[in-house]
């Protein structure tokens, strides 16, 4: 037994590569098996079609599924929505975490520091779903904004149920994983660079723009690859807080699979985003974000 | 050439013992002839309503069959579902004329003897055989209830009461009306324009050549801007008018008797255009787990005890005629509310749902398939 212990360990010693092999090899495997796999066997099947009675897979190869992606207005305007809703969700938590973010990581003393952390991370431990019906609640008809919008004499907001509130419940529901990246970008920051830019006479706003903005960016763009990707694959807070028009990638792709059993169309519309965060984290990267996380 | 040691006798004798048919199973057609001991659990599909405690305590507690349910939404989620883990993670399902058909081509379901069910013979004759579960004498589940798709409407909100569908094809109550999100919602367009525009010819809401199927997407688009929300559930129905964002829409008397109980002020009806419709059949999977507590259930659902309750909790009609002094007993008027043993005259003035094909029912095969609906529907909502 000893002896076949140590020639084991010779051999590592003497082929390091066997080592790594064996570390990384679970890990690996695992992405490899259970993630690449899933996405290769998704993307081939969106090259097939559906029997229209049986809805029963067919492998016959084809490109229908793509084109009718691409001539039907319907299907593009509801990418359209996706992106845009997305990337209006990344600006607004961006412009929502900054400030949030700087009181924290600059001003904040030990005790409110923890807390506000504490304070931001709490959501976080109730269901996604509780925090959408409640959205749906404050939003509705006779909810807590009109009610409090009436006290004040203002004309009731019927924002319930529309892309608005889809708007304003993904704001909220992905504000933690913007505040936390830029927490951690301007906490970075050595104070060293603010008093030195200080010295050389700039103003407050001028360090501001020209020596923490660049230094915590990648931060902000690491927090938006969570808001903008968690947007563009959501299909939920859609469903319950949207309205008519209101349908996201994600519905179709799960009305496709989960009801109407056209899996292969749903796999050609699931590689738009696919795409679409393909060309994000390339330009994430050279903004810098990947150093960021 | 090893001997032969009793082990391989052991292992040989076991082999020949599995292959001889449990107890019950195997007529000349392969249909179960008596109904086996349960196998102590019973994974079901149903619409929201359908497994109330009411009915399923005292199911589970003469007969062992834990019951385990699963609500779908639509016709499409209940197929789809039954298809799941290689057909056999449900048992049964309680499918709509707009579903039975996909599960029996697609072999996902399998023929039942309904000679199991004692109140079998009792259902009304329009339900022992029809054609959305029986195929050349071969019945693919037992018929349940059957019920309307109603006008439902805000009385405080909406008044006069509506008489016809095109108050919710109207500007009048723009932003607040709602209708199911299901691409069966077509046929409801094109039984309306069936009346409203007799010049299309339209017969069968679900039999549809494109001109038609134009048309009813042209008056749906029309539409959209009126809808505060497709309804996916009908739990979001229920919520949009209870919190005054919809007064009005297509809906089932399930969310009626709900909304009622919460002291909302509705009613429903049905149009003068008349209205669509769905039959229910408890269908049982080709690929079942647990068989006998699946025919056990089949006969429980069909007493007409339990037919009356679930009649009265969800607002439909039971099959069995039988359970109408029994509604009556446990709500006055409700056998007549829900047309209980009503004419054959009335049952057939509803244009039940059923999955629309191709062949158009005339020789000829021109007629949107139901992809083709499902798709249209998508694109409709944008």
């Amino acid at each position: 037994m000893r002896a076949a212990r140590l020639r084991l360990s010779g051999l590592f010693w003497r082929h390091p590569w066997a080592k790594a092999l064996l570390l990384l090899a679970p890990p690996l495997l695992a992405f490899a098996l259970v993630y690449l796999a899933a996405l290769v066997a998704l993307f081939v099947s969106s090259f097939w079609s559906v029997n229209p009675f049986t809805t029963e897979i067919q492998h016959i190869w084809n490109l229908d599924n793509y084109r009718t992606l691409w001539d039907s207005s319907a299907y593009r305007s509801i990418a359209l929505r996706t992106i845009g809703i997305a990337a209006g969700v990344t600006l607004t938590d961006a412009l929502l975490a900054f400030p949030l973010g700087y009181f924290m990581a600059r001003i904040a003393g030990g005790r409110s520091r923890a807390f506000i952390f504490v304070a931001v991370l709490l959501p976080l431990w109730s269901s996604y779903l509780i925090r959408v019906y409640i959205w749906r609640l404050i939003l509705d008809q006779n909810g807590v904004l009109n009610w409090t919008l009436r006290k004040v004499g203002l004309p009731a907001a019927n924002i319930g149920y529309s892309n608005w509130a889809v708007w304003l419940v993904f704001t909220y529901v992905w504000l933690p994983f913007m505040i936390l990246p830029v927490y951690g970008a301007l906490e970075r920051i050595p104070e060293s660079y603010i008093e030195a830019s200080r010295d050389l006479g700039a103003s407050a706003l001028t360090t501001f723009r020209r020596v923490i903005l660049p230094l915590a960016l990648p931060g902000v763009v690491a927090g938006s690859i969570f808001t903008f990707s968690l947007t563009l694959g959501d299909y939920v807070t859609p469903l319950l807080a949207g309205g008519a028009s209101s349908q996201f990638i994600g519905n179709v792709v799960y009305q496709s699979v989960g009801v109407s059993n056209n899996v292969p169309f749903a796999a050609a519309f699931a590689a738009v985003p696919l795409a679409v965060m393909g060309v994000y984290l390339l330009l994430a990267r050279r903004l810098g974000a990947f150093e960021a996380m | 050439m090893t001997r032969i040691r009793r082990l391989h006798v052991l292992v040989a004798v076991f082999a020949a013992a599995l292959c001889v048919p449990a107890a019950g199973v195997s007529s000349g057609n392969g249909l179960p002839t008596t109904i086996g001991p349960g196998e102590g659990q019973l994974n079901l599909v149903a619409w929201e309503g359908y497994t109330q405690p009411q009915w399923v305590k005292p199911f589970v507690k003469a007969t062992g069959c834990q019951v385990h349910a699963k609500y779908a939404g639509s016709s499409d989620e209940m197929v789809t579902l039954m298809r799941q883990g290689g057909g056999s993670q449900y048992d049964m399902v309680s499918a709509s004329g707009d579903a039975s058909l996909r599960l029996i081509y697609g072999k996902d379901v399998q023929p039942v003897n309904p000679n199991l069910i004692p109140d079998f013979k009792n259902f009304i004759p329009a339900l022992k055989s029809p054609p959305h579960n029986t195929i050349n004498g071969v019945h693919y589940g037992i018929s349940l209830q059957w019920g309307p798709n109603t006008l439902l409407y805000n009385t405080t909100k909406v008044k006069p009461a509506p008489s016809s569908w095109a108050s919710i094809y109207s500007a009048q109550f723009k932003g607040k009306v709602t209708v199911p999100d299901n691409p069966i919602q077509i046929a409801d367009a094109a039984l309306y324009l069936s009346k409203a525009k007799p010049s299309l010819g339209i017969t069968d809401p679900y039999e549809l050549n494109s001109t038609q199927f134009n048309a009813a997407i042209a008056l749906l688009k029309q539409q959209k801007p009126l809808i505060k929300k497709y309804w996916a559930l009908a739990s979001d129905e229920i919520d949009l008018f209870k919190n005054g964002d919809a007064v009005i829409g297509a809906s089932w008397p399930y969310q009626t008797n709900t909304l009622i109980a919460a002291k909302v002020p509705v009613k429903d009806e049905i149009p003068k255009e008349g209205a669509t419709g769905w039959a229910d059949t408890w269908m049982l999977s080709a690929h079942a787990k647990h068989p006998n507590c699946a025919y056990k259930w089949l006969a429980w659902v069909s007493t007409p005890k339990v037919q009356a309750q679930q009649a009265i909790y969800f607002g439909e009609t039971p099959a069995n005629p039988k359970a109408c002094p029994i509604m009556d007993q446990l709500s006055k008027g409700s056998a007549a509310q829900y047309h209980c043993g009503a004419s054959a005259a009335y049952f057939n003035s509803i244009k039940f749902w059923k999955t629309p094909i191709a062949a158009c029912g005339n020789g000829k095969n021109d007629c949107m398939d139901y992809t083709k609906w499902q798709q249209a529907w998508t694109q409709l909502k944008g």
